[in-house]
């Protein structure tokens, strides 16, 4: 073979053709988790774009959603209320999920099992909230799957397949935090090292990162 | 560092050694068995759909002569073949079998980096067949919607399977996805982070590189198929409207409004299209193997051919609507496509290239895998050069829906593939086994297909020319139908089951060789890759010895001059005369 091939001098190309791996020191788990949230990334584009897609093909109008998702306090009407503390309880949870990898890598295990274990009660309680926003939506607003009195039946089938394929993220992340938070708590990664919080803690991130999408793509338009 | 602690960590992987028969050959961790499950799984299920192509072919050529093909079934024989064609046969068995086979064994690693995941991955694509092979169980049988399965009409009165099969189509497709993304994400993470020492991704067999990128498409294109499997299942059951428009089905007024089919049509051929290419890539790199290895020669442009697999997959994802062209969408979309469509042909035109210059003045060993791999090549030039003509939208619109379609789709993605899955399982049985394969049964099956196969797909192209559409139960008193079709379809029919009568001898070849075969040895086609170095054959579980093999050197130093074996494994150091002699790789 020929030197004087241009990609082969390339040290982007070199580093990333090394033998044995091309994440040098990052380990299988943590590559294999950035790839499924690649994967992942896909199933929510493929979601958000289908839902763009319906609202622009039906021909009833589209519910309004301050309206839809305001939230009675004191008397007065308040758009977002609900969505807005939900949204802040999620990505407070990021906050204290990083803390959490912070002191796995400080080998400071107790700390943060607890800290993946306050995550986790964050996570359940954004379910919670989403659970008591689907009940109003269902039984006050009588917004259906294949209708609702507002509008485009389309609203109600694209949230509720949407936020609850992302509940249903969200859900999973908060068993997946409790097994690993046991996990750490008992010592089990004393020796392999904690990687796994990180781990763990990228798919929470990620399931924030798509959140945000969902808040902006329904909520704020 | 962190780079030598990876080594150290995959020595002392934990491999979790089967205990019992359960372990060994059910709920194996090794990566050599769950390839063999999906294997035969995979072989068992395609058997199912050839009987189902036989079937069609019978009502094609005589028409009417048999009681048990009704309409109905006839579209269900459809669905069902291509379905489990496209997915439950070619993908499984070229990532799930060739995949899981190969990855490890030929980057040097003792196993999949997790191993769990990939035995359950199995076990779920199982269940997946299983759900799918169910529907010919349930009321109103499999679905009849073809294997596109569009709506609105998939799911509405008047096809076949409306109220159970499909469902269970789209049920076992989702199952399938979960299956597939356990098992990719697998083969990815092994490919980039658990290969042995010396192994950069420029030495990697072509075999490696196409199973690569082919699993990349698959992590990113399923996902679309996953949402359009969910969303129907709702749109099904729970009435929403997501592909559904207001449609009068049989005078009466559906509750559907404001839905978009055009957009499962989007949403499955960005799926659709990167799986013609999940099943090409893999069969492409395999393929450069079995040629460089029986033609004592090294593959011509290595560097070339990897870069042309990246370029395949990457403009995989931008041609997706040249199936669309009389879908009613924008025609400036058609251009687009068009164009991508014809631009994609430019890497694979080298690939093809480069097989031919690898053959040219090569010392060929007509070999059966090496006649499967010629035989490839020849039927994908075939099946490649009518998909520049489906490729441009004026040539495409009179030819969409004829049996010219059939033809190009069959040739290409169809048959191309088979003869390399064919050629491939000649090729490593012997490393699987400890056992050669008959040769005289590997020629006749050899012949039988490889001709048969032009017998059946060469007319079918003139077929769709007089313009004989697709998808049609009978032609009738059609009057573009000329006489010369119906004694075509005749002659086509006759070969196809002469074809599928001989897989026989294919299948007893491989349970004969298994018991009386002659014995192989470590490394029977004098090859350089990894897998015919391992220490046993066939490789224990763990594949190597104490120490993971070192490579020295790329896959394909095959006829060097100057050397006394006519190939040097891929883990012999390099000597002191190549050093002189200026070789660089």
């Amino acid at each position: 073979m020929a030197e004087a091939t241009g990609l082969r001098n390339l040290q982007l190309v070199n580093d990333w053709a090394d033998d044995v791996a091309v994440f040098r020191g990052v380990p299988w788990g943590k590559a294999m988790m950035w790839i499924f949230l690649l994967s992942d990334t896909f199933i929510f584009t493929c979601f958000l774009t289908s839902y763009m897609t319906v609202r622009m093909t039906t021909a009833e109008p589209w519910p309004n959603p301050s309206e839809v998702f305001a939230l009675e306090a004191f008397g007065v009407p308040v758009p977002l209320l609900l969505i807005a503390i939900m949204t802040f309880i999620l990505i407070t949870s990021s906050g204290t999920m990083a803390m959490a990898v912070n002191m796995g890598y400080r080998r400071k295990r107790v700390p943060a099992a607890l800290l993946m274990l306050v995550t986790a009660v964050f996570g359940a309680m954004f379910v919670g909230m989403q659970m008591f926003e689907w009940t109003k939506l269902i039984v006050d607003e009588g917004v259906r799957p294949w209708g609702n009195p507002m509008g485009a039946a389309q609203f109600g089938s694209a949230f509720f397949m949407i936020t609850g394929f992302h509940g249903l993220h969200v859900s999973a992340g908060v068993v997946y935090l409790i097994i690993v938070a046991v996990r750490v708590w008992r010592g089990r990664y004393e020796e392999k090292g904690y990687d796994i919080i990180e781990i763990t803690g990228l798919y929470w991130h990620f399931v924030d990162l798509v959140w945000v999408f969902i808040f902006a793509f329904f909520y704020l338009w | 560092m962190a780079v030598e602690a990876q080594i150290p960590y995959q020595e002392a992987m934990e491999l979790h050694d089967p205990h019992s028969w359960i372990t060994k050959y059910w709920f194996s961790q090794d990566h050599k068995v769950i390839a063999i499950q999906y294997g035969i799984t995979a072989i068992g299920v395609g058997l199912v759909a050839l009987v189902l192509s036989a079937m069609m072919r019978l009502q094609l050529g005589f028409p009417d002569q048999f009681d048990f093909i009704d309409p109905e079934a006839y579209y269900q024989f459809i669905t069902m073949h291509g379905m489990i064609m496209v997915i439950y046969l070619l993908t499984a068995l070229l990532l799930g079998g060739f995949g899981n086979l190969l990855v490890p064994l030929m980057c040097g690693a003792r196993d999949m980096v997790f191993p769990y995941v990939n035995m359950i991955s199995y076990h779920v694509y199982f269940l997946s067949v299983i759900i799918l092979l169910a529907s010919y169980f349930v009321p109103g049988g499999p679905t009849g919607a073809g294997w596109t399965l569009y709506p609105p009409q998939a799911i509405l009165t008047g096809t076949p399977g409306v109220d159970w099969g499909i469902l269970l189509m789209l049920g076992s497709l989702a199952v399938f996805i979960v299956a597939f993304t356990m098992g990719g994400l697998n083969y990815v993470t092994t490919i980039l982070q658990a290969r042995t020492r010396g192994m950069t991704l420029m030495r990697m067999p072509l075999s490696v590189w196409g199973i690569f990128m082919a699993t990349v498409l698959g992590l990113l294109a399923f996902p679309a198929l996953f949402v359009s499997a969910i969303m129907m299942i709702l749109d099904k059951t729970i009435g929403t409207s997501f592909f559904m428009p207001a449609v009068v089905s049989i005078g009466d007024s559906l509750d559907y409004s404001g839905g978009s089919p055009l957009l499962f049509q989007h949403l499955f051929w960005f799926f659709g299209h990167p799986e013609v290419y999940i099943v090409a890539l893999p069969a492409f790199g395999i393929v450069s193997d079995l040629i460089s290895t029986h033609a004592r020669k090294n593959i011509f442009g290595y560097r070339m051919m990897v870069w042309a697999i990246v370029a395949i997959g990457v403009l995989s994802f931008i041609v997706w609507a040249h199936h669309m062209y009389v879908s009613g969408m924008h025609p400036w979309f058609g251009f687009f496509f068009a164009t991508t469509t014809l631009i994609i042909a430019v890497p694979t035109a080298i690939k093809v290239y480069n097989w031919t210059l690898t053959l040219w003045r090569a010392n060929i060993h007509l070999t059966v895998p090496m006649l499967f791999a010629i035989a490839f090549v020849i039927t994908f030039v075939m099946g490649g050069i009518t998909g520049l003509f489906l490729g441009n939208v004026i040539v495409d619109v009179p030819l969409s829906d004829t049996y010219f379609v059939v033809a190009h789709f069959h040739m290409v993605m169809g048959v191309s593939p088979i003869l390399v899955i064919f050629g491939a399982i000649y090729h490593w049985y012997p490393k699987m086994t400890g056992k050669m394969l008959n040769d005289t049964l590997g020629h006749i099956h050899f012949w039988v297909t490889f001709l048969g196969t032009y017998i059946i797909y060469y007319p079918m192209h003139y077929l769709g020319f007089v313009g004989v559409p697709r998808r049609y139960f009978a032609n009738g008193e059609m009057a573009i139908i000329d006489e010369s079709v119906i004694m075509l379809n005749q002659t086509i029919t006759i070969a196809a089951l002469i074809v599928g009568v001989f897989q026989i001898v294919f299948i007893w070849n491989l349970i004969y060789s298994y018991f009386k075969g002659r014995d192989a040895g470590p490394n029977p086609w004098k090859a350089t890759s990894l897998e015919w170095q391992t220490p046993e054959t066939p490789p224990r579980h763990g594949n190597w010895a104490e120490k993971l093999p070192t490579v020295h050197r790329w896959a394909y130093d095959y006829s060097v001059p100057g050397m006394k074996d006519d190939f040097i494994p891929q883990t012999e150091p390099r000597t002191a005369e190549e050093t002189a002699a200026g070789r660089t790789e």
